[in-house]
């Protein structure tokens, strides 16, 4: 296998009054067949990073290949063989599904024929609609039809189940696996980390333009030290240090957010009797008490102090 | 409406096999020139502003200033011994039936023709003697000033020296309606150029879907190429559209040919296209690009001689009013259109123009935000 997807060492700072750090050194390579998630929150830089190598922003410095190619002498080279849904773009309402889809076929030299793609896309029934007149969901499967049309070897998506309900999220996760089982590779940004979970073979945590973590979904939560999460609350004086529960049989790590106390472990049924030993001792209260699997999100949350949703 | 008949079912759709399509050079141009005016015929205010709306204006304007009756004069006398006498002269002259005169006491003549009530007073000071009094600022005091006082002195007796015959005319090419046609071409290929191309790239960009077809293979001559293929085509309509409804209803003569008028207007659409595509080029939101277009076109449409001639503004702003692409545009298309000017006699005018749409495109292409 080899990397269809590389960057080495990518920067972007938006100049102005107050310059913007938006992207601070961020290699990625990305191997062939492979569903690749960006992960952060809001703001983390994402956004800038998937449009630099869509080869649509200028970095300001750094290095990027796709396919082995370079954005700044074998563009269109690179345009035939890459599919690109944006974050939020309206297309023109007055036009059919259909004449959408054969628009946009019409940018490349050997696209899918429309009909196929209409199909993948769960699209017949509305391929006669104007773009106007479709759901959120329908509208977000559109977008991806017209990065599938184009037949490509990479499919790169910005947020694309962004403010989409259940259901659709599912349908776009089942058109995305389809297209990676086809040999396409996949690079996606998002900010649920249930989506980067299920649907990416490799993640890259970003936090503030930088990848802060790398790996599988399970490495990246092995790697916390415990795949159990256990979160209490205490009533009552006592108010135990992270040093004390770190002390407790099998816990790995300790976090504690205003009261609500998180211990990564690798066992919970050695913890948890130790856990309401320690209190009773105490004579304290438990409040709440659950046991979990760990996910990305504590992966990042143990990394940055923050959860992925905050603001 | 009959989505279903053209769907084929899964089932049905995999047992045809579909051939891989591949794509010509202009493939894109094409699709993207019939995406466009598939949505200008499926939007209706567009078609609304461009197509209609000048017919409304033309059809408003020609009939406000049709075949309008000379205008009657009102005039004070001055209440007086000798009122009574300047009053039978003036009703017993042949002017008489475009003078509407009214005798009132000093005051509140005076006060009427401060108010515009009158144009003229006239205040008989001994008999054989009259004084005029009137604001030689306002055109029609002056007209009145003149033809009351040939009416009194004709009246009176004063013979004419010098024989003269007039020939009035309203004929078909002098008239208003004649002058305002292709007033109202050149202004609608204007706003229909700044509109078309300005505000239709802004929307684009506003809307990220610019970014998205510079995201694809898609050459961006080819989608330039592309919009400007879809005015040169509304163009056409316009002007026929236009020129036909002159000719119908306000039985205009068009003296120049119409492939000539075709060009003329192919150069404007093409001039307005360019700066469309120049005050386009920076701009994020709707709202400032809108601004900016409204900016560009405002000197125009009151110097460039759509509604009256720009004759009437001083000498030494001429040289600046004949630099605008739209005088040269509407000077260009009178010509053609009422005196039958071949279009070489309007080379100057076309350079005009194509240095007008060269210059702003250059710019607009060094300077366009494509993402």
């Amino acid at each position: 296998m080899s990397a269809v997807i590389e960057c080495r060492d990518l920067r972007k700072t938006y100049p102005g009054k107050v310059k913007v750090e938006a992207v601070r050194g961020l290699s990625l390579e990305i191997q062939a067949g492979e569903c690749f998630g960006l992960l952060g929150p809001n703001g983390a830089g994402k956004t800038t990073t998937i449009e630099i190598l869509e080869g649509l922003l200028e970095p300001t410095s750094g290095h990027v290949t796709i396919l082995d190619l370079s954005w700044k002498s074998q563009a269109r080279e690179i345009r035939e063989q890459i599919g690109i849904s944006l974050q939020e773009t309206r297309l023109s309402e007055k036009l059919t599904v259909r004449e959408t889809i054969n628009l946009f076929a019409s940018f490349y030299r050997a696209p899918r024929p429309a009909e196929e793609v209409l199909t993948a896309l769960q699209l017949n029934e509305k391929a006669d609609a104007q773009v106007g007149d479709l759901s959120g969901g329908q509208k977000q499967r559109l977008a991806v039809a017209t990065a599938l049309v184009a037949s490509p070897r990479i499919l790169f998506l910005d947020e694309p189940t962004t403010g989409l309900d259940p259901q659709s999220r599912r349908q776009l996760w089942d058109i995305i696996r389809t297209f990676q089982q086809g040999g396409g590779t996949v690079l996606l940004t998002t900010h649920y980390m249930d989506e980067a979970e299920r649907l990416c073979d490799r993640i890259a945590i970003v936090d503030h333009g930088q990848i802060i973590a790398e790996g599988s979904p399970a490495e990246l939560i092995a790697k916390l030290g415990g795949h159990h999460v256990v979160e209490f609350a205490l009533s009552g004086d006592f108010d135990g240090d992270n040093a004390a529960w770190q002390s407790l049989p099998g816990v790995e790590s300790v976090r504690n957010d205003d009261g609500m106390v998180s211990l990564s472990v690798r066992e919970p049924h050695r913890t948890i009797p130790a856990l309401l030993e320690r209190v009773d001792q105490h004579s304290a209260e438990l409040e709440h008490l659950t046991t979990r699997q760990a996910s990305l999100e504590d992966v990042f949350v143990n990394l940055t102090g923050r959860h992925l949703r905050e603001e | 409406m009959s989505i279903a008949q053209q769907n084929p079912s899964p089932e049905t759709f995999q047992k045809t096999p579909v051939t891989a399509r591949r794509n010509g050079r202009s493939a894109g141009f094409r699709y993207l020139l019939r995406a466009r005016m598939l949505e200008l015929a499926r939007e209706r205010e567009v078609a609304f502003w461009i197509f209609v709306f000048p017919l409304l204006l033309a059809l408003g304007l020609g009939f406000a200033f049709r075949n309008k009756p000379a205008d009657k004069t009102t005039i004070a006398i001055v209440a007086g011994p000798e009122a009574r006498n300047v009053l039978s002269l003036v009703q017993n002259s042949p002017e008489h039936a475009s003078i509407h005169v009214e005798i009132v006491d000093e005051a509140r003549a005076k006060d009427g023709l401060r108010l515009g009530k009158y144009d003229l007073l006239v205040e008989p000071l001994a008999p054989g003697q009259v004084q005029y009094d009137f604001d030689p600022a306002r055109p029609e005091s002056v007209l009145s000033h003149a033809e009351v006082d040939q009416a009194l002195q004709s009246a009176a007796g004063r013979k004419d020296v010098v024989a003269t015959r007039t020939f009035t005319s309203s004929e078909p090419g002098s008239r208003y309606i004649d002058f305002l046609i292709p007033g109202l071409l050149g202004m609608n290929l204007m706003n229909s150029g700044m509109w078309g191309i300005g505000f239709a790239l802004v929307d684009m960009r506003q809307r990220k879907l610019l970014k998205r077809f510079v995201a694809t293979p898609l050459r961006r001559g080819d989608f330039l190429l592309a919009l400007a293929s879809s005015r040169l085509i509304l163009m056409v309509i316009e002007v026929c559209l236009l020129l036909g409804f002159g000719v119908l209803m306000f039985h205009i003569r068009v003296m120049g040919a119409l492939l000539s008028i075709l060009l003329i207007g192919a150069v404007g659409a093409i001039a307005f296209g360019g700066l469309g595509l120049l005050t386009a080029s920076r701009a994020r939101k709707i709202e400032s690009v809108s601004g900016l277009i409204n900016l560009v076109m405002m000197p125009m449409w009151i110097f460039s001689g759509v509604f009256f001639s720009y004759e009437r503004f001083p000498g030494a702003v001429q040289p600046f009013i004949k630099a605008l692409p739209l005088t040269a545009l509407n000077d260009a298309l009178r010509a053609t259109i009422l005196e039958g000017s071949t279009l070489a006699s309007q080379s100057g005018r076309l350079l005009v123009l194509g240095l007008w749409g060269g210059i702003s495109f250059f710019l607009a292409l060094r300077w366009f935000r494509w993402t």
